[in-house]
């Protein structure tokens, strides 16, 4: 039995350039990583490096980092040259966590974690009423339920700023939206109702990329029409009654849209990725995920049955010993070669930020001669100059992409899923797929929006609006991530995707953070443990189309008073590139089953 | 004025210090229990230091000036 070890990302000095993928034939085996000799690094970057990673600007220090950047043209531009597999640039740079702050969060959580255990403690002396679910008296001999990490987690912090999370709304989620007021007398066990409504809180956190979640408009009166003649919906699947004319027309457009042959709908986004996988792939095959993939994607992908394998966050050396290995090996213990190899990517990683590096993953997918599994659920309709999605932003040819996959939740305002590719694809997954079999087919109205919104962006409906608020969205998305990089806050991901994560570090700023912006009437997404690793806490921000400069220009106000208040300008200006990024232990872990 | 200004300061440094050791999200009754623990260990440090770094450096002090009497 082999072992195969993902060799980890940060090792010693010296800028670490990785070598090209593909576009280095003559590279000898083995020699993926090659220490850069540190030298050259001083000087500006007049030539492409060999392999890997340029640094433009002045100043390069030993280890990759620029120190104190000055005011233009000195943002790194870490373009991989890959062959000029890149057709932009495309500028994705990490900050480290300062290790101050990387300290102090953890004895933020030292406290909190001594405190839950004297909680726990007190609750299991009767001493105080444990509010939490607990196991009853005839289960005390079993196996203990509630005794793992992730529910003393629960229970003794997540409790403690459970007001920043859930809050219900009473309006459509715009640019901005109405919010229930609610109070809480034991400390966020339960909530009560004021009855008041918070009229106009600016809407941060929603991924209404394009602005289509309006109730007015031409999108909402061409549902209003289609309910009134087609109805709520069939209550039926589409292999059975469920199909209407209307989803034959909008998976032409969608088809049309994407530049695919085919394509198919479904009811909705998540079970399109966790109930199609299975069908594409079985026993026997391999599948290649990012680490960081949705927990539709990660779902579908055990359901399956194949064999998973990891590979670091958009980290293409790692997917190529991935693949390479798996060619080279085949099936553990038989050595059989594997019958399929399916990568699985996203488009916008929702936590990061970050764009798939996709030309590179398309160029190992035809070396490798693999599928290529792309979810679009977030870049379909906000990345790309007409809002086609990721593939266009790269100026890519739809066809190389295997299984393009994307929702009408985020960018259309609707619901739903689709799956776009060529059309024996698309024929096999209307007997195969679950979702075709079992699953009710999409509600009309639902339909009608999807339409509306996509023709609007197509410009079909003889006006330039969908055009617009595609640039206006990469407008204020330029414009949100340039001002808070230059108020010093760390944040993530690549420049040009709307969903933009800033870290808060510690256990007890999220908390604050939430409640601080609703105080000024700015609605956020904070993130914690379970969805990012433990000392990554981080606000989320989803950048729309709908925001206005004078509405971003608010919340940037606000958001400087906040973080002076909170101190969470934690930025020193060093940034590093993304490939040298220090991951998570959990990337370290065997690959071999 | 200077006055408002220092507060406001001592109220900053405090939330500071609420949000770093997490007191900030504690009950009332247990923030006073952190409150007292904090208090007391930070004041037994402080009164250790007093009473001993003086004798120290004492002692170090003539323990070194014995050494260079000695080597000259």
């Amino acid at each position: 039995m082999t072992r195969t070890r993902v060799i980890g990302s940060r090792v010693g000095l010296g800028f670490r350039c990785r070598a090209g993928v593909v576009a280095d034939p003559k590279r000898p085996e083995g020699a993926g990583r090659m220490e850069r000799p540190e030298q050259g690094l001083g000087e500006p970057d007049s030539h492409p490096r060999a392999n890997g990673c340029s640094l433009t600007g002045y100043g390069a220090l030993r280890n990759g980092y620029v120190r104190g950047l000055p005011e233009t043209e000195t943002e790194i531009h870490h373009i991989a040259h890959n062959g000029g597999l890149y057709k932009r640039p495309f500028n994705e740079a990490f900050e480290e966590t300062p290790m101050l702050v990387a300290v102090l969060t953890y004895v933020g959580y030292g406290v909190l974690t001594l405190f839950g255990y004297l909680r726990d403690f007190l609750r299991q002396w009767k001493i105080e009423k444990c509010n939490h679910a607990s196991e009853r008296e005839e289960q005390k001999d079993f196996v203990p339920l509630y005794q793992d990490f992730e529910n003393f987690y629960t229970r003794n912090l997540y409790m403690r700023i459970r007001d920043s999370w859930n809050r219900p709304i009473c309006s459509v989620p715009g640019a901005k939206v109405d919010m229930m007021e609610r109070l809480s007398h034991d400390y966020n066990w339960t909530f009560t109702y004021t009855g008041r409504v918070i009229k106009d809180v600016i809407n941060m956190g929603s991924y209404n990329y394009l602005g289509f979640a309006q109730n007015t408009g031409i999108c909402k009166e061409a549902a209003a029409k289609v309910l009134t003649q087609y109805g709520a919906g069939v209550c039926s699947t589409r292999q059975e009654m469920g199909n209407l004319d209307k989803h034959e027309e909008l998976e032409k457009l969608v088809a049309r849209f994407l530049g695919v042959e085919a394509a198919m709908t479904y009811g909705m986004g998540f079970s399109t990725n966790s109930m199609n996988i299975p069908a594409l792939v079985g026993k026997g095959c391999l599948i290649l995920s990012d680490e960081l993939n949705h927990a539709s994607l990660v779902l579908g992908a055990r359901l399956s049955g194949a064999t998973i394998r990891i590979f670091k966050h958009n980290n293409m050396q790692s997917l190529e010993k991935l693949l390479r290995d798996a060619i080279v090996h085949g099936q553990p213990r038989t050595r059989r070669p594997w019958k399929k190899i399916l990568i699985l990517v996203e488009g916008i990683y929702s936590m990061e930020g970050s764009i798939v590096r996709l030309p590179e993953v398309i160029a190992l997918k035809k070396k490798y001669k693999s599928y290529l599994y792309l979810d679009e659920a977030h870049s379909i309709g906000a990345l790309g100059l007409t809002g086609r999605g990721v593939v266009e932003y790269f100026g890519l040819n739809p066809e190389d992409v295997d299984v393009m996959m994307g929702t009408f939740t985020k960018s259309f305002g609707a619901a739903g899923g689709y799956i776009g590719g060529k059309k024996e694809l698309i024929d096999y997954l209307r007997t195969h797929s679950h979702s075709a079999v079992y699953a009710t087919s999409l509600s009309p109205p639902v339909m009608e929006q999807i339409l509306t919104s996509m023709k609007c962006i197509m410009g079909e409906d003889g006006t330039t609006f969908g055009k617009e608020c595609v640039q206006q969205l990469a407008e204020n998305t330029r414009y949100f991530r340039r001002r808070l990089k230059e108020m010093g806050f760390i944040i993530y991901g690549n420049e040009d995707s709307p969903v933009v994560p800033l870290m808060l570090y510690m256990p007890a700023k999220i908390g604050a953070f939430g409640r601080e912006m609703l105080k000024r009437n700015i609605g956020v997404v904070v993130v914690g443990f379970p969805a990012t690793p433990i000392i990554e806490s981080r606000a989320r921000f989803c950048v729309s189309a709908a925001h206005t400069k004078e509405i971003l220009d608010i919340v940037l106000k606000e958001l400087d008073e906040v973080a002076d208040l909170l101190q969470l300008k934690y930025s020193r200006h060093r940034l590093v590139p993304l490939l040298d990024r220090p991951f998570d232990e959990t990337t370290y872990e065997e690959t071999e089953d | 004025m200077d006055i408002k200004h220092a507060k406001d300061y001592l109220y900053w440094l405090y939330y500071q210090y609420l949000l770093v050791t997490c007191c900030y999200v504690l009950e009332p009754w247990e923030q006073s229990m952190f409150h007292t623990i904090f208090i007391t260990v930070f004041a037994m440090v402080v009164y250790t230091a007093y009473v001993f770094i003086p004798i120290h450096i004492h002692l170090a002090f003539e323990f070194f000036s014995h050494i260079y009497d000695d080597s000259w």
